[in-house]
């Protein structure tokens, strides 16, 4: 087709779309007003925008602005906390590639490494439960199938409402079938996650979703978009309605009466299509023929376009038309703010792109050239090169330079304050609440607390979830830590487990924090893994709200130190605010996830007690702290006081304790002991295997059992090992400074958990009491 | 020995498959659904998943990928084939074996270890269980409802083509506590429950899925007697 054919069905084109504002419109329009505010932008940002350009922005423009400064996108509130993981980390030579990138990624041994990261899909899980707990599965590993991993695990942290309140029957099958029905049909085992009810997230559910990938370190992929000429390729699902405004109108706004109107910002999920497309990228990954890559989540077209543009300096020019559409009525804005599913961005060498095609078509999967990488700006002129063009029909409709949308979006130092309750909460101390008067009281309280909605088993959750597939999980939930097998012939492994507590965030989001790495450290030392890395996802309320603001920014003060007390490096992350309703905003939940590294997984180590007349020892320094505890919130209702001390040097040497333990096959369970302490972590042991459990309080705490079992201290295992391997075990406690003390024996011929002097119960009365909590409120 | 694994689009157990083969003494062969050459293999297996993302039904699509017009002109000619999960789904598309896998009763998906006990130890793919023997592995699936009419029912029963039944209760509401069938001939086997997922103690529920993929050497073994 001539140039003079090309203008002549481009100005058709442009007339059959009236409507559609191109550059030159833009540029000749400058007074036209534009809907900025509906779509999240405040006035200086939408002026700072027509000073990058020289001109307003074109609806596609301001469409693509609104989306990347939003808060999800820009982090705008949170970057300038989110740098002391930077500044602070530790020193790692594991750390192939971290904050920024799509995962972190850490090597762990000569030819391999792990990716994974944690992510939210609060607001669309909230809106639609189904799907939007399912997209978040499908989001994340994208995240990390674009580093070049094959994803191998997931795990999913969720928190809703009070479990018996009405809208929590809605929204937590609807979650669970989400995730399930996602992960499930993609072939990844989920191994573990959290289930947590607190009314705080009855208008505000957290459903975060984890994975983690396994890589040949020489497979590692880029998202930078390199070298001029280079052709860019979308992969995947057409490109429908879905989810536009996800990032925008949904993430990064205070939930309100209108939220079911925003259900079609919520993407819909194909998880057969991602699975293709996994594979599909493995394969390209595998001959080499890719030069960049970048996973299509929030933002959709609009992030990968600036992003992988940017990342590598260079212009891009795109024909949007060539676009795959779902439904052909869509105009340019649309196309580049759909949140459509499953779909990634290639940057191809000319010479490959046949192959890349081929592979897509092997596998059904869409491949389409967009556009085509352009140079990057001239060193001698500043106004040439470095463009991102998009073109519909011909006419352009966007032209930016990519790094404003990607990387020069606003930073703001909010306001901090903290909340005027904070010193009168702290005050209200849990330690002085009443305990139960009589061992038959006690031995009621242990039930009712084994029977609560946070400490009951979650069979009914996590049997929706597919924990066999891929033929390497070596451990998965109730365990403390999944575990996954990396190599059959080595039995390299790692472990990873994720963590959060709210109410300790609540009572001090610092320490709370802190407490949250520790117990995800003490959850993967205990399975005889050593700690490597962090991963972590920020939930929080309005980012406007001052008092928000400093529980944020002490979370991330407190996530950062305690990282390097530890020297573990956080590789990546998430934050995720608004999530609140109306002026309510949700506790401070910060989830922590750590990644270890087990030599040998055949040395892991199980949660439940195993053998007869095995010692039982509580590893680690019991106090009376019920501040905060599990104990005062179901048995008083009562939140208040400071939670408990945190000592990471502690944890550091119980973890190197129990990971030597592990390695000279001491023990034979070992199990963290926090939520519901010592208490739950007996009827958790003692249920595993069906092998009861004699114990006797150390006589400091004679006179007070209850706070003895309900202390939730920090820095505790709770270990069963074969007598003759007591002294040895006692040895390697002494040699690290960890304080142990045994408090009795398994025993499997009593059928049950026995405190002396006070009580005696049945495991099957135990089982019925911890098991039937979840199937009676919502099977 | 050479067994063949055929993956589809959206077959997840393949991986699995393959090495439970290669745990079991065999080769494994990885077949792919677009190809009818079954690469000369002596046994099929068609592992768990969701073939063609279950569209339409589950296993309703693949039953028609190249590959199965090879696999049902072999099993008619004795070759054996073993289903799991979808790929017992794809068998009783195929009408390799009778009757159909619905939505679970409970209508939620559940992965559990199964007790399963081993009803009929004379076919390729259960001969090296004793009769009767009692078996822990994992059943998943949401479509592992296990139906089909009263005579049909009493016809399999009456012919001991119920090669397995779970203990203890069906986990998705089979008729008859069924877990798996077989065709007259005992070459070709269909189970919900995933053996694959059980051959070794430290992925999986131990290994009481093993014996089916030794079994089928066997089977192999005495059929080159024969000849």
């Amino acid at each position: 087709m001539t140039e003079t054919a090309h203008r002549a069905q481009a100005e058709a084109a442009t007339e059959e779309l009236p409507r559609m504002d191109s550059v030159g419109h833009a540029a000749a329009t400058p007074d036209q007003s534009q809907p900025y505010a509906g779509l999240g932008l405040r006035d200086e940002e939408y002026e700072n925008i027509g000073k990058i350009l020289g001109r307003r922005p074109t609806q596609s423009e301001l469409a693509m602005y609104s989306i990347m400064w939003s808060e999800h996108c820009s982090y705008k509130s949170s970057k300038i906390h989110l740098r002391q993981f930077g500044e602070k980390a530790p020193p790692s030579e594991r750390l192939l590639a971290g904050i920024g990138e799509n995962a972190g990624v850490v090597q762990v041994s000569d030819d391999l490494a792990v990716t994974f990261k944690v992510e939210s899909h609060n607001h669309p899980s909230f809106v639609e439960p189904h799907q939007g707990a399912a997209t978040g599965v499908g989001g994340i590993v994208r995240d990390i199938l674009a580093m070049g991993a094959r994803p191998i695990a997931v795990m999913d942290p969720l928190r809703f409402g009070d479990a018996a309140h009405p809208d929590t029957k809605r929204v937590l099958p609807g979650v669970v079938a989400g995730i399930g029905g996602y992960g499930n049909c993609l072939g990844l085992p989920n191994i573990g996650g959290e289930v947590v009810f607190d009314p705080c997230y009855q208008g505000n559910p957290l459903v975060n979703a984890l994975c983690i990938g396994v890589l040949p370190v020489d497979r590692l992929q880029n998202k930078a978009a390199s070298g001029p000429g280079n052709i860019v390729v979308l992969l995947g699902a057409k490109t429908g309605r879905d989810g536009i405004g996800g990032v925008s109108v949904l993430a990064s706004a205070t939930f309100d009466d209108a939220s079911d109107a925003r259900r079609p910002s919520v993407q819909v999920g194909d998880p057969f299509t991602e699975k293709l497309l996994i594979e599909s990228c493995l394969e390209l990954y595998d001959a080499g023929l890719i030069v960049g890559i970048q996973d299509l989540g929030g933002a959709g077209l609009t992030c990968a376009l600036s992003e992988t543009a940017s990342a590598a300096g260079t212009g891009m020019r795109v024909q949007l038309e060539r676009v795959p559409l779902r439904e052909p009525s869509m105009e340019p804005h649309e196309v580049l703010a759909s949140e459509s599913q499953e779909r990634m961005l290639l940057i191809v060498e000319p010479s490959k792109l046949d192959a890349v095609l081929a592979v897509a078509s092997k596998w059904g999967v869409l491949a389409t050239a967009i556009g085509e990488v352009t140079d990057g700006p001239s060193e001698t002129d500043n106004s040439v090169g470095g463009r991102l063009v998009i073109t519909w029909h011909g006419v352009p409709v966007v032209d930016v330079p990519p790094g404003s949308l990607a990387d020069d979006g606003p930073v703001y130092a909010r306001p901090l304050r903290e909340p005027s309750d904070q010193p009168l909460i702290q005050a209200d101390r849990a330690e002085t609440l009443p305990r139960p008067e009589t061992p038959d009281d006690l031995r009621e309280t242990v039930l009712e607390m084994a029977a609560s909605s946070n400490l009951c088993d979650k069979t009914w959750v996590t049997e929706q979830y597919d924990r066999y597939v891929l033929g390497n999980t070596v451990l998965a939930q109730p365990e403390d830590a999944g575990m996954i097998r990396l190599d059959e012939t080595s039995h390299l492994g790692v472990a990873l487990s994720v963590d959060g507590n709210g109410r300790h965030a609540r009572l001090d989001p610092y320490h709370g924090t802190k407490l949250a790495l520790a117990e995800a450290y003490r959850n993967v030392a205990v399975s005889g893994a050593t700690p490597i890395a962090v991963t972590n996802c920020a939930n929080f309320g309005s980012p406007e709200d001052p008092a928000v603001m400093w529980q944020f920014a002490e979370a991330i003060r407190g996530l950062a130190d305690g990282c390097a007390e530890l020297g573990i490096p956080v590789t990546g992350g998430n934050v995720s605010f608004y999530n609140q309703t109306g002026n309510v905003a949700i506790h401070p939940t910060p989830v922590v996830g750590v990644l270890g590294l087990i030599d040998d997984v055949r040395r892991r180590i199980p949660m439940g007690f195993r053998d007869a007349a095995d010692a039982v020892l509580v590893l680690g320094e019991t106090r009376i702290e019920l501040s905060g505890s599990e104990w005062a919130w179901v048995m008083h209702d009562h939140l208040g006081g400071t939670p408990p001390e945190v000592d990471l040097a502690a944890e550091q040497r119980l973890g190197a304790a129990l990971v030597a333990a592990a390695a000279q096959g001491l023990l034979s369970s070992a199990h963290d002991l926090s939520d519901g302490g010592l208490a739950q972590g007996l009827v958790e042991a003692c249920l595993r295997n069906g092998v009861g459990a004699a114990v006797t309080a150390p006589s400091e705490f004679a006179d007070d059992p209850c706070g003895y079992l309900f202390s939730e201290s920090a820095g505790r295992a709770l270990v069963s090992v074969p007598s003759e391997n007591l002294a040895t075990l006692a040895a390697l406690c002494e040699e690290h400074g960890v304080p142990y003390v045994q408090i009795g024996a398994a025993d499997p011929a009593g059928h049950a958990l026995q405190l002396t002097d006070q009580f005696s119960i049945p495991l099957a009365e135990l089982r019925e009491a911890h098991r039937g909590t979840l199937p009676t409120l919502f099977a | 020995m050479r067994v063949g694994v055929v993956t589809f689009p959206g077959s997840l157990d393949d991986r699995d498959a393959l090495r439970a083969v290669r745990l079991g003494g065999a080769e494994p062969v990885a077949l792919w659904h677009d190809e009818a050459d079954l690469h000369g293999v002596q046994a099929v297996i068609l592992p768990g998943g969701f073939s063609y993302g279950d569209y339409l039904r589950a296993g309703a699509i693949a039953r028609f990928a190249p590959v199965m017009e090879s696999i049902i002109d072999a099993a008619n000619g004795g070759l054996p084939v073993l289903g799991i999960c979808n790929g017992f789904q794809i068998l009783c598309e195929a009408h390799l074996l009778p009757g159909a896998l619905t939505r679970n009763s409970h209508l939620h998906f559940r992965c559990r270890p199964q007790g399963l006990q081993v009803v009929n130890n004379k076919t390729a793919w259960t001969n090296a269980y004793a009769q009767d023997q009692e078996i822990v592995i994992p059943v998943k699936n949401i479509d592992g409802c296990f139906v089909a009419d009263d005579r049909t029912l009493d016809e399999l029963e009456a012919e001991g083509r119920v090669i397995a039944r779970y203990v203890g209760g069906s986990p998705n509401g089979s008729q008859r506590d069924i877990a798996g069938v077989t065709n007259p001939a005992g070459n070709v086997v269909g189970m919900m429950p995933h053996p694959e997922h059980a051959v070794e103690a430290l992925t999986g529920t131990g290994a009481d899925g093993l014996p089916i993929f030794t079994s089928v050497l066997t089977y192999l073994g005495q059929q080159a007697g024969v000849r």
